[in-house]
């Protein structure tokens, strides 16, 4: 085991990418959200293998919507991730770019939620199913929205100006943030669109 | 000072420097006024508003326990309706699980771990802020329901459908529900806090193997908080969508009661262990203080600390084997509560160990510490009975698990914490609590709480529920009841000594030295109290015991106490590897703010809101939060205008 003495080399001074506290402080906090998603899952799996086949709506809910819907997402954590290796390199403008399509493509994809929560014909009192999925997709809003809103300031502060090659911390970990909540959607997306085809 | 350095190799000073200590007071003192008080972020201020406050709740409980066995000291009587009895059980339950026993750890640890850790406060000194203001926040928002006759009445787990609107249509248990996702916020941020402090906020050469088990109890605790919490939240959440929208998630119709207890449980239990591991910590570092030698078998309790947590993931249901759950599952989880013995075990027999190849000094904390081996193996054998199935099924819901969850409860947390609290009180208040004082309050509280619980197996067997409000005569229950509210009264008693010793000697207790128990690790190589900045250089350790090395002789290997990186251009500590504690990153502290206080007003609000179903005024805290965000998370300028750097963008 090392004796982990400072021997007087330089050292960084303040927030810098993955050795930042800031940085171990969002994989805990990804952490409890994950667990969180893990334990909303968990009672849909519950109730529905209680309650058998016959529980779910029929017919199965249709992936015209969200199968491109889950594309959009994943598209806009490339961006994310196309313009977080903007600002390693010193882009400020490839940046810039990534996170505006980032938050375009998130944008586009609470829109589509919004009508795939209106064709519906179920709604959040009609049942259990319906109050499992209305609760854990809009869990999963809430999580884009409040995603969107920290890539929105990441952007303007970008555009401020506040971070540089070294310094961009803030932006790596608002990033983490988001790759997150696409990969809940992951989750949430097999859950309710791909195991009702599956099993039932 | 310069404000825009990228790299520095940070310089060394020798303690006794002149000059030295003055710049760090400067630079790490809290202003004067109310103001510069909400604003603080010094993890021993709020360190010791966790205590205090955490105090106030356990007495706040107490008496609430006290008022019950007054009604309960005899067949028949009626001091309570059974509404108020409701109330009252549930809410002692409340305060004392969720209120006293998890942040009484949060606030000793918040007090100690930077100095344990040889840092010069905790990764993210406003998170902790924000923590200690959502708990009190919290805490006022579950009284607020109590005080005006509407508290929670459906017991702290609050099983469906009691709990459901129908059977329940008041707002008592929408202020529970609301209440305790508050509170949950405040447990998770803390625990977030404690995680990454721990990973990498410790002096250098603290590699892990060399860390205060306390750290280790709080560490695994705070894991465990952050898988744990979101269940017990999100029930609470979903309970209050079906009591206020129409949701189906609990009840009989459409929804499935049982998940209630899931969710709650697969929460629970994990908060069990998350309110006795760190205070186990604290007697395996307490303990071998007064056995003057170190703790038997540090990698074994180290490895039993994680190692129950992870089991106790695993246990949940043994709190429902009642609920007519398949047989195949009751063995399952059966064999994984008794399971869980062991590695709970391991700690006792470390503690004894240390204690018969030691040559203990009986001091109070001492008393209070081994008191607690004592009681801890009581409950635990109890505990061990009713991991049976068959037993349970006999004794589920009588007062033998009263007496059972209270030697664990009060025996592995409270009487820890007393005793840490003679332990650190110097270091904390710079004086002494008195020690004959403290014989009396020990012996006073080990003997009332042993008349006022021992009893209860007995009468668990008998056959008594627990949450009557009150029984027939005739039952064989009178007298045994009548000799456990008298243990109780003992037991107020002891914690009235421990109140008037805290008082006394605050004023006028003998004033303590840096090191006034000659104990091993680094807390007590600074002053008592501590300066704002904690150590005004960095130690740097080479063993577990830093300040034991030249007596324990185990190797030529010395910590460096005297001299070390002195960080002041700002506030600074060094953070190191997570592993090896190798210096890697100078770390830039925030300054004081009032962000957090305004944060946690926020939340308050919207909860407020949320339980009134006023809408507008949900809007108007969620508009406080993102300000306060904001402020929060405002980059450095200074680290963007860095002048000359090419690749600036």
């Amino acid at each position: 085991m090392s004796e982990g003495v400072y021997r007087g080399q330089p050292l960084p001074v303040g927030a810098r990418g993955k050795n930042s506290v800031g940085w171990w402080g969002m994989l805990c906090l990804i952490a409890t959200e994950a667990s969180l998603f893990a334990y909303l899952l968990f009672s849909y799996y519950y109730v529905a293998i209680q309650r058998g086949p016959s529980w779910a709506p029929q017919p199965h809910p249709s992936l015209r919507l969200s199968g491109p819907n889950t594309v959009v997402l994943l598209a806009s954590s490339v961006a994310v991730w196309w313009g977080e290796e903007g600002v390693k390199k010193g882009e400020r403008g490839r940046q810039l770019v990534g996170l505006a399509i980032a938050i375009g493509l998130g944008a586009v994809f609470l829109v589509v939620q919004g009508f795939e929560w209106r064709a519906k014909t179920f709604n959040l009192a009609s049942g259990s199913y319906g109050s499992l999925f209305f609760t854990i997709t809009g869990f999963h809003m809430a999580h884009v929205i409040a995603g969107l809103l920290i890539l929105i300031a990441v952007f303007v502060w970008s555009a401020m100006g506040y971070f540089n090659i070294r310094r961009h911390a803030p932006v790596s970990i608002s990033s983490i943030y988001w790759h997150f909540v696409d990969a809940v959607w992951l989750a949430v997306f097999f859950t309710f669109y791909v195991t009702p085809y599956l099993f039932w | 000072m310069s404000a825009w350095e990228d790299t520095r190799a940070p310089e060394t000073r020798r303690l006794g420097a002149p000059g030295l200590g003055r710049e760090l007071e400067e630079i790490w003192g809290e202003k004067p006024g109310l103001l510069g008080w909400i604003s603080s972020v010094d993890h021993k201020e709020i360190g010791k508003r966790y205590i205090v406050t955490a105090f106030a709740f356990l007495i706040l409980g107490g008496l609430e326990a006290f008022v019950m066995r007054l009604q309960l000291a005899g067949p028949e009587l009626r001091l309570l309706t059974p509404e108020a009895y409701d109330q009252l059980f549930t809410m002692h339950g409340v305060t004392m699980i969720f209120l006293y026993a998890a942040p009484i750890l949060s606030g000793f640890s918040n007090y100690l771990w930077p100095l344990l850790l040889g840092s010069r406060d905790m990764a993210f000194p406003r998170l902790n802020a924000l923590s200690y203001w959502i708990y009190i926040a919290a805490g006022l928002f579950l009284y607020a329901g109590f005080v005006v006759g509407r508290g929670p009445n459906d017991g702290w787990f609050n099983y469906v459908p009691y709990a459901d609107r129908a059977h329940d249509p008041g707002i008592n248990i929408d202020v529970y529900a609301l209440g305790l996702i508050l509170l949950g916020i405040s447990t998770t941020v803390g625990s977030a806090n404690f995680v990454v402090t721990f990973l990498r906020t410790r002096c250098p050469g603290m590699s892990v193997n060399r860390v205060p088990i306390l750290t280790w109890g709080t560490l695994t605790a705070s894991v465990g908080n952050l898988l744990a919490v979101p269940s017990v939240s999100l029930a609470f959440f979903l309970l209050w969508m079906d009591r206020q929208f129409g949701t189906h998630f609990f009840d009989t119709g459409q929804g499935q009661p049982l998940l209630w207890q899931h969710l709650f449980w697969m929460f629970g239990h994990p908060w069990v262990y998350a309110i006795v591991l760190p205070a186990m910590g604290m007697v395996s570092d307490g303990l071998p203080t007064f056995c003057r030698r170190p703790l038997v078998g540090y990698t074994p309790v180290a490895l039993a600390t994680v190692t129950t947590m992870a089991l106790g993931f695993g246990v949940w249901v043994h709190h429902m084997f009642a609920t007519g759950l398949p047989s195949l599952s009751l063995s399952f989880f059966s064999a994984a509560s008794i399971i869980i013995v062991i590695p709970s075990a391991v700690a006792v027999f470390a503690w004894t160990a240390t204690i018969w190849t030691g040559r203990p000094v009986i001091t109070t904390a001492f008393l209070f510490f081994a008191g607690m081996i004592v009681l801890f193996v009581i409950g635990g054998v109890s505990g061990f009975m009713t991991a049976s199935a068959p037993l349970d099924w006999q004794l589920t819901d009588t007062y033998f698990i009263v007496a059972h969850l209270h030697y664990v409860l009060i025996g592995i947390n409270v009487f820890p914490v007393v005793g840490g609290l003679y332990y650190w009180f110097p270091k904390i208040t710079g004086r002494m609590l008195d020690e004959r004082l403290g014989r009396w309050n020990f012996w006073t509280m080990f003997l009332g709480f042993n008349i006022a619980f021992l009893p209860m197996h007995l009468l668990g067997v008998l056959g008594m529920p627990r949450r009557i409000y009150t029984y027939p005569d005739g039952m064989g229950w009178s007298t045994t009841n009548l000799i456990v509210t008298l243990g109780s009264a003992l037991f107020a008693a002891g914690v009235l000594l421990l109140l008037v010793n805290v008082a006394v000697s605050l004023r006028r207790g003998a004033k303590a030295s840096d090191n006034p128990w000659a104990a091993p690790t680094l807390e007590w190589a600074t002053t008592s109290p501590p300066p704002p900045y904690n150590f005004a250089v960095i130690p740097s350790v080479a063993s577990r015991h830093p300040l034991w090395e030249a007596r324990l002789g185990e190797s030529d290997a010395r910590s460096r106490l005297d001299e070390g990186l002195l960080l002041d251009h700002g506030r600074e500590t060094i953070a190191t590897t997570p592993l090896d504690a190798e210096p890697n990153l100078i770390l830039e502290m925030p300054p004081d703010t009032p962000a957090p206080f305004l944060l946690a007003l926020g939340l308050a609000i919207i909860f407020s809101g949320a339980a009134g179903h006023w809408w507008w005024l949900v809007g108007l805290g969620a508009v406080l939060i993102i300000v306060a965000l904001l402020i929060w998370f405002w980059p450095n300028r200074t680290h963007a205008d860095e002048p000359g750097q090419a690749g600036h963008v």
